[in-house]
């Protein structure tokens, strides 16, 4: 048998086959953790080594990797994070999801780094984890549950400080974006991973752990630590905005510089924005500030309802979820928006691609392309009670969420319409107009999971000046920046550590962390080597899925409909300007192919 | 006056730092497991606990050893155990009313808190919130009194 002999790492995955009811402990491929690190980067590449690019991702073929980092579990920065990676059932490439809590960190100390899920359970199932050992457990009883009623009832039977994921009905019906949700209320969001999970009829993971992250080089790693938490104390956006306001601190920014999406994109600005705003979130519904495990910022936000029309209580509405669920429906209700993101929480859906599929559904019928009839109910933006019914029919797949459970691309198709679907490679766009913002729009249209902000968090130089201010309407250096954003966020997401720590620390710190904690060398170079490993990586396989580079688009509103409102007014997206030099930043031909030197290089080929 | 952890519980965000920073220096693992102070999480209530040794002006764990390895040092008033002497056999565990000292099995000795021996704690040192301070003064038992006589205050001038 293989060793490992690093630190940071635990060194040991756990392989279930749902299929023959076993769990198993394997050793860590320790050159592939150098390579690779962890999270997205090692989850992914075991995943592609495992699974053929073709999978059907229903399929009991298909695998579902729970991946942390050599990082998770300790301090430093924000170090409570987890990654999903399998193959996406909306996207159809390679899907990988992001989540913090105390779940990742449990794992670690019970002893593994990456649980690997494998074949298809008969019966509805759990997975319990104590201390190096696991097993499977029926989840007859579970199924049909709330993610949070399951993972009470979970903790009353296993262990009462267990930590759990688990999916909600809307992953058990295979809802297209259905999340995993852990300790309750957080979320590994996109791209329909629960709906993978719910196909290999698995409910929940539960975990216990009293072991430790053993490190390297303690005195170093505590050296690391400090420095890093004094970049992030002195940063404005996570010393100040995010532990102040959570993420809903941006509705107000993004509102003013006239990038909000409202009513499925027509406009850019949003009448209601002061009303849904982290400011008004901060002066009615909100109960706290809360932290993943291991994290300085905490931009949590613990809200509750107690009104007449809406109760309940949980976290949330994030920033994505106010425009989802708020400006693209034009819903300025900010309780009815609460309420819905409690519903994808319990549920186990994805606030983004939810909100934006109910905002196309209204744009079908407004256009007269949908009827009444057809949907059950009279529906226009603003309709904030018809926003809250349809995300629970999504969830339930009951009469029309049977069809806003496909996706807003399959949603629009199916009307005759996808152009009036906001996403591309059908993952629907979050909370920032790429024709204003046009490194953003660049970012949405290469990045490997389709529409999304964290591949390539542009927003960062283009419109908070971090690293540096760059000018959001210009095209000129766009390529190189997202190169460089979407490959250090690749090695973030595979270090455990929390994506919102890089507006403060960079890849110096990253390097620190990784060498103090691991015992293996890592300088500024090979940090962002990985990520750009990472990259290509998932690129080939996208491929080699049959996702070609013709899907690096925008939708025709974003390239050729001139925002209609607002400071931007006029602008659109110009990737035609920015996707050939993209292409040449990465190394790859200019049919947007990897060539063999770059993959040779980068040790993929 | 002796210097004690305080602790105000408004300021916390559940991230549990205290209980990495407290793991990691004294068995070079992160490993919330052994740590000496505790933050709960009450994710429904929304509500974080944080507790650890307040040490005691007349210690329970101090009475209950029969092999006197507890002392309360002056003037620091710290409560700490002595491992030449500790035996392992858990009596300070039983009579303690808080559950702040524990036997780990791996030394065959209990542990507790005992406010890093001199040095900032660590848990005070990375506290990302200012929940945790070492202070002589209770300040935020100050913070409460204030709050309270700040309502009085209000409510008379409605008066």
């Amino acid at each position: 048998m293989s060793r490992f002999d690093l630190k940071g790492w635990s060194g040991k995955l756990l392989r279930v086959d749902l299929t023959a009811g076993t769990c198993t402990d394997e050793v860590l491929n320790e050159q592939w953790a150098k390579e690779y690190l962890g999270g997205r980067g090692l989850g992914t590449k075991y995943f592609t080594e495992e699974v053929a690019a073709d999978v059907d991702p229903f399929s009991a073929e298909n695998k579902l990797i729970l991946a942390t980092g050599p990082l998770t579990g300790t301090y430093g920065a924000a170090n409570g994070r987890y990654m999903v990676i399998t193959k996406s059932p909306l996207t159809g490439t390679i899907a990988s999801s992001n989540s913090g809590g105390y779940f990742p960190c449990e794992l670690r100390y019970a002893g593994y780094d990456m649980v690997i899920f494998e074949g298809k359970a008969e019966h509805p199932s759990y997975l319990q984890i104590h201390n190096n050992k696991a097993q499977l457990m029926g989840a007859v009883h579970l199924w049909g549950k709330s993610t949070q009623d399951t993972e009470d009832l979970i903790l009353a039977e296993f262990h009462g400080d267990a930590k759990v994921a688990a999916i909600g009905p809307a992953g058990e019906n295979q809802v297209s974006f259905a999340a995993i949700i852990n300790d309750k209320h957080r979320a590994a969001g996109r791209t329909g991973i629960g709906a993978v999970m719910g196909s290999k009829n698995l409910k929940a993971i539960a975990v216990r752990g009293t072991g430790g992250v053993k490190i390297a080089d303690p005195a170093a790693y505590r050296e690391a630590a400090i420095e890093a938490y004094g970049m992030l104390k002195q940063n404005p956006v996570s010393g100040q905005g995010l532990p102040a306001l959570g993420t809903p601190v941006l509705v107000n920014v993004i509102n003013q510089l006239g990038a909000l999406p409202t009513n499925n994109f027509q406009k850019d600005t949003f009448d209601g924005a002061e009303a849904i705003s982290g400011e008004t979130l901060a002066s009615t519904y909100l109960k706290r500030n809360k932290g993943c495990m291991g994290c300085i910022i905490g931009c949590g936000r613990v809200t509750g309802l107690a009104g007449a029309r809406f109760s309940g209580d949980g976290e949330g509405p994030e920033y994505e979820t106010l425009f989802a669920l708020g400006s693209a429906c034009g819903v300025d209700d900010l309780a009815a928006i609460t309420k819905a993101n409690y519903i994808c929480n319990e549920y186990g859906m994805d606030t983004i691609s939810v909100g934006a599929t109910v905002a196309c559904a209204m744009e079908l019928a407004e256009k007269g392309l949908v009827s009444e009839q057809e949907i059950g109910m009279p529906l226009s933006f603003g309709d904030a009670d018809a926003l809250v019914k349809l995300v629970e029919m999504a969830g339930q797949r009951e009469g029309f969420g049977e069809k806003l459970a496909m996706g807003s691309y399959r949603l629009a198709d199916s009307f005759g319409a996808p152009e009036l679907s906001m996403s591309v490679k059908k993952l629907e766009f979050p909370a920032y107009d790429g024709r204003g913002i046009q490194g953003i729009g660049l970012n949405y249209a290469t990045s490997n999971r389709g529409a999304c902000h964290v591949r390539g968090y542009m927003i960062s130089p283009e419109v908070l000046g971090l690293p540096e201010k760059l000018d959001p309407q210009a095209t000129a250096d766009k390529a190189v920046w997202t190169k460089i954003f979407q490959d250090f966020t690749a090695t973030v997401d595979s270090s455990g550590v929390c994506l919102f720590t890089t507006f403060a620390i960079g890849a110096p710190q990253f390097a620190n962390f990784c060498t103090a904690a691991t015992g293996a060398e890592f300088t500024e170079e090979t940090i962002m080597e990985i990520g750009e490993r990472v990259y290509n990586m998932e690129r080939v396989f996208n491929l080699k899925a049959g996702v070609d580079p013709s899907q690096d688009k925008l939708p025709k509103r974003i390239l050729e409909e001139p925002i209609s409102d607002g400071p931007l007014k006029g602008e659109v997206n110009k990737l035609d300007q920015m996707l050939p030099e993209y292409y040449q930043e990465r190394g790859w031909s200019a049919e947007g192919i990897p060539t063999d030197e770059r993959l040779q290089t980068l040790g993929l080929a | 006056m002796q210097k004690l952890i305080r602790i105000e519980p408004s300021k916390c965000i559940g991230c549990k730092t205290c209980e990495m920073a407290c793991s990691f220096k004294h068995t070079g693992e992160f490993m919330p497991s052994r740590s000496r102070i505790f933050n709960e999480v009450f994710l429904d209530e929304a509500k974080f606990i944080t507790v650890t040794c307040m040490q005691c002006d007349d210690p329970w764990c101090v009475k209950a050893c029969p092999k006197s390895a507890i002392s309360k040092e002056m003037p620091s008033g710290v409560v700490i155990v002595d491992r030449d002497r500790c035996v392992g056999c858990r009596t300070c565990v039983s009579a303690c009313p808080f559950g702040m000292i524990k036997y780990v099995p791996t030394l065959g000795k209990v542990d507790k808190c005992d406010l890093c021996g001199g040095d900032t704690p660590e848990c005070v040192s990375f506290c990302p919130t200012g929940c945790l301070t070492l202070e002589e003064e209770d300040t935020p038992l100050r913070q409460k009194v204030l709050r309270f006589v700040n309502a009085m205050k209000d409510g008379q001038m409605e008066a």
